[in-house]
C-alpha cells in the first residue's frame, strides 16, 4: 500500500512538472475542453428540453372537430349548420374509436363564446362577437397524439364538419426550431471536440519535447511502455477532467440561474428540464471528455514516443 | 537473476563465467535506406564478465554496435544475440526487459538537472515501480560504491564532470545489470579524472559485470591492457586480447 502511494506520488509529481513547465499550453487545453464539453452539454440540455415540452404539451394537445355554422362556406357545409343526427353520428363514431380516442368533450356555441370572451376580454374584438358566430366543436384527447391523422382522415370533408384541427401542427413548428438549435449546438460541440483532439495531440508533442531528457533516461533504464505513456495520458485526462468540471458548472448555472430564475418566470406555458437532466448531461460530458483525451493521447503518444 | 535471457530461462542458470554472452554474427546495418552501411559483416563474441574496448575513428561505427545491443537500432542482416536471445526477433514489449539488464553511460552524463544526485539514481528505480524500501536501500549503496554518498543531496551542477559521470554510472548500475556499456565515458574529462573513472569501471568489471566501452582515448586503452575490438568504416579490423589502441 505504502509503495503504491509512493509510486502514485512519483507519477503525479512528474505530471505536475510537465504541467507547470508548459502552463500556457495546459490552460489552453483545459479551456478547449471546457468550451467543447460545455457546448456538448448545452446540446444535451436542449434535447432534454425538447422532450420535456413534448411530454408537457402532448398531454394537453387535443384534436378539435369544428362543426358547420350558418356562416360556414366550406363545401362540406352546404347543408347548413350541423344537424342533431350528424352530431350523434359523429359522437358514435368517436366512441367507436376508443381506446385511441381517450376523452370526448362537446363544446357548445355558448361554451365557445365564454372561452372566447375570457381569452380576449381586453381586446375590442370581443364586443362584436355573438355566440352564434362561433362553431360548436368536439374536443378530443388521444391516447397516442402521434396518431391524430387517423382521426383527421375519418372526419375530414364529412357533411356537417367544417374543419378538423390538430394543435400538434402548430407545436411541431416550434419543435423543429428547437431541434434545429440542438443540432446547431451539437455541431459546434463536434467541431470544438475536433479542435480539442488536435490540441491534445499538440500538447503531447510539446510535452514530449519538454520531457525528452526524462523520456530518454526512462527508455534507457527499461521503463515499460505504460510507464512511458502514463504521464501523457494523465496530463490529457487532467485537462479533460478540469474542463468537464467547468462544463458541469456552466450547465448548473444554466439550470439554476438562467432557467429557474429568469426564463421560467416569463414562460409559464411550458415546464422545463429538471436537475436530473443536468446531472446526466454533466456525466456524459465528463465521460466523453475523458474518453476523447485517452484515445487522442494514446495515438498522439504512439506518434511521438518510440520504445 | 542477473542475465538478460528472461525469454529463455533454460540458459539463465548454471552459466559459467567465460561462456559467450554477446554474439554478433555477420551484422550489417544502415541508418538510411540507400545510405552507406554503418556496419558491415561484423562478427564477434563477448563472454560473460569480460572487459572490452571498442576503438576506431569518429564515424567508424562504435556507437552503432552499442545501439544494436539495446535495440535502439535493428540490424539489417545477420544476428545480434544476448544469452541466446536474438535481438532482431525481440518483440517491442520485451525491449524494456532487455534494457533493464544493460546499464548505459554516455559522454554527456545525461543527468536530470532538477533532481538531486540521489533522486537521479532513484529515478531509474521509480520508473520501474520499485518499492520505496528497495529504493531507500539500493540508492545509498550504489552511491557509496561510486564514492558519492556524502554528496547525495547535491544537484548535478554542483559536481565536477568526473563526479557527474560517477552518478551516471551509479544510475546505470542501480538495477544490477549484467552488462555495463559506456559510450566515450571519459570524452569530457581531464586525464586524472579519466583514470578515476577507469578504475571504477575496472572495479565494477572485477565484481562480475561485463563492461563494453567505446573510446577514442589511446592512452587509456594502452594502459588498461584489455581486449580491444577496432572498427574502421563499419568493419572489424582487429580483435585482440590485452591489446593497445593502435599499432602505429
Ligand atoms: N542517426 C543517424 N542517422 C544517420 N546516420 C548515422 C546516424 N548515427 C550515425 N550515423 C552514421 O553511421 C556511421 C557510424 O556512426 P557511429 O555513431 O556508430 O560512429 P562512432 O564510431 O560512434 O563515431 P564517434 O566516435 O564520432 O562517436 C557514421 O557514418 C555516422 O555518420
Ligand atoms: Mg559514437
Amino acid at each position: 500500500m505504502s509503495s503504491l502511494t509512493n509510486r502514485t506520488k512519483f507519477v503525479f509529481g512528474e505530471v505536475w512538472q510537465g504541467i507547470s513547465r508548459s502552463i500556457t499550453l495546459t490552460i489552453a487545453l483545459i479551456a478547449t475542453f471546457a468550451i467543447s464539453l460545455s457546448l456538448l452539454g448545452v446540446s444535451l440540455l436542449v434535447g432534454s428540453q425538447v422532450s420535456e415540452m413534448k411530454d408537457y404539451w402532448f398531454d394537453k394537445v387535443e384534436v378539435s372537430i369544428f362543426l358547420c355554422t350558418s356562416g360556414s362556406d366550406t363545401p362540406s357545409c352546404v347543408g347548413g349548420p350541423a344537424t342533431p343526427e350528424q352530431k350523434t353520428a359523429i359522437r358514435n363514431d368517436l366512441e367507436a374509436m376508443q381506446p385511441l380516442v381517450a376523452e370526448i368533450f362537446f363544446e357548445s356555441q355558448q361554451d365557445a363564446y365564454d372561452r372566447f370572451i375570457e381569452r380576449f376580454k381586453a381586446s375590442p374584438i370581443s364586443a362584436n362577437v355573438t355566440p352564434d358566430q362561433l362553431p360548436e366543436s368536439f374536443r378530443i384527447k388521444l391516447s397516442n397524439p402521434e396518431e391524430f391523422t387517423a382521426v383527421v382522415n375519418k372526419f375530414l370533408s364529412r357533411p356537417g364538419i367544417e374543419a378538423v384541427r390538430d394543435q400538434r401542427a402548430t407545436l411541431s413548428k416550434l419543435f423543429s426550431v428547437l431541434n434545429g438549435l440542438r443540432a446547431l449546438a451539437f455541431g459546434f460541440a463536434l467541431a470544438m471536440l475536433v479542435v480539442t483532439a488536435l490540441l491534445v495531440g499538440n500538447t503531447i508533442r510539446v510535452t514530449a519535447f519538454a520531457r525528452r531528457r526524462e523520456i530518454g533516461i526512462m527508455r534507457l533504464v527499461g521503463a515499460s511502455k505504460m510507464a512511458l505513456r502514463m504521464p501523457f495520458l494523465l496530463e490529457a485526462i487532467f485537462g479533460a477532467f478540469i474542463g468537464g468540471i467547468f462544463a458541469t458548472g456552466v450547465l448548473s448555472l444554466i439550470k439554476g440561474y438562467l432557467i429557474d430564475q429568469i426564463i421560467a418566470n416569463s414562460f409559464s406555458f411550458t415546464s422545463f428540464f429538471g436537475w436530473q437532466a443536468v446531472v446526466t448531461a454533466s456525466l456524459i460530458c465528463l465521460v466523453s471528455g475523458t474518453v476523447l483525451a485517452l484515445v487522442t493521447a494514446w495515438f498522439g503518444i504512439a506518434k511521438h514516443l518510440k520504445i | 537473476m542477473r542475465r538478460v535471457s528472461r525469454a529463455s530461462p533454460a540458459s539463465t542458470d548454471n552459466v559459467k563465467s567465460g561462456e559467450k554472452m554477446i554474439k554478433f554474427e555477420n551484422v550489417s546495418m544502415t541508418y538510411s535506406k540507400n545510405g552507406l552501411p554503418a556496419l558491415s559483416e561484423v562478427s564477434f563474441e563477448i563472454a560473460d564478465g569480460e572487459f572490452v574496448f571498442l576503438v576506431g575513428q569518429s564515424g567508424a561505427g562504435k556507437s552503432s554496435v552499442l545501439r544494436l545491443l539495446i535495440r535502439e537500432e535493428k540490424s539489417l542482416t545477420g544476428s545480434v544475440m544476448i544469452d541466446d536471445v536474438d535481438l532482431g526477433q525481440l518483440k517491442e514489449k520485451d525491449i524494456p526487459q532487455l534494457r533493464r539488464n544493460i546499464g548505459m553511460v554516455f559522454q554527456d552524463f545525461r543527468l536530470l538537472p532538477d533532481k538531486t544526485i540521489s533522486e537521479n539514481v532513484a529515478f531509474a528505480l521509480q520508473v520501474l515501480n520499485k518499492t520505496k524500501a528497495e529504493i531507500n536501500q539500493t540508492v545509498p549503496a550504489v552511491l557509496d560504491l561510486v564514492g558519492l554518498l556524502d554528496k547525495a543531496n547535491r544537484r548535478p551542477e554542483q559536481l565536477s564532470g568526473g563526479e557527474q559521470q560517477r552518478v551516471a554510472i551509479a544510475r546505470a548500475l542501480v538495477n544490477r545489470p549484467a552488462i555495463l556499456m559506456a559510450d566515450e565515458p571519459t570524452g569530457n574529462l581531464d586525464p586524472d579524472t579519466t583514470v578515476e573513472i577507469m578504475r571504477l569501471l575496472d572495479q565494477i568489471n572485477k565484481a562480475g559485470t561485463t563492461v563494453i566501452m567505446a573510446t577514442h582515448d589511446a592512452g587509456i586503452v594502452d594502459q588498461m591492457r584489455k581486449r580491444v575490438i577496432e572498427i574502421t568504416g563499419g568493419q572489424i579490423v582487429r580483435d585482440q586480447a590485452r591489446g593497445v589502441y593502435g599499432y602505429s
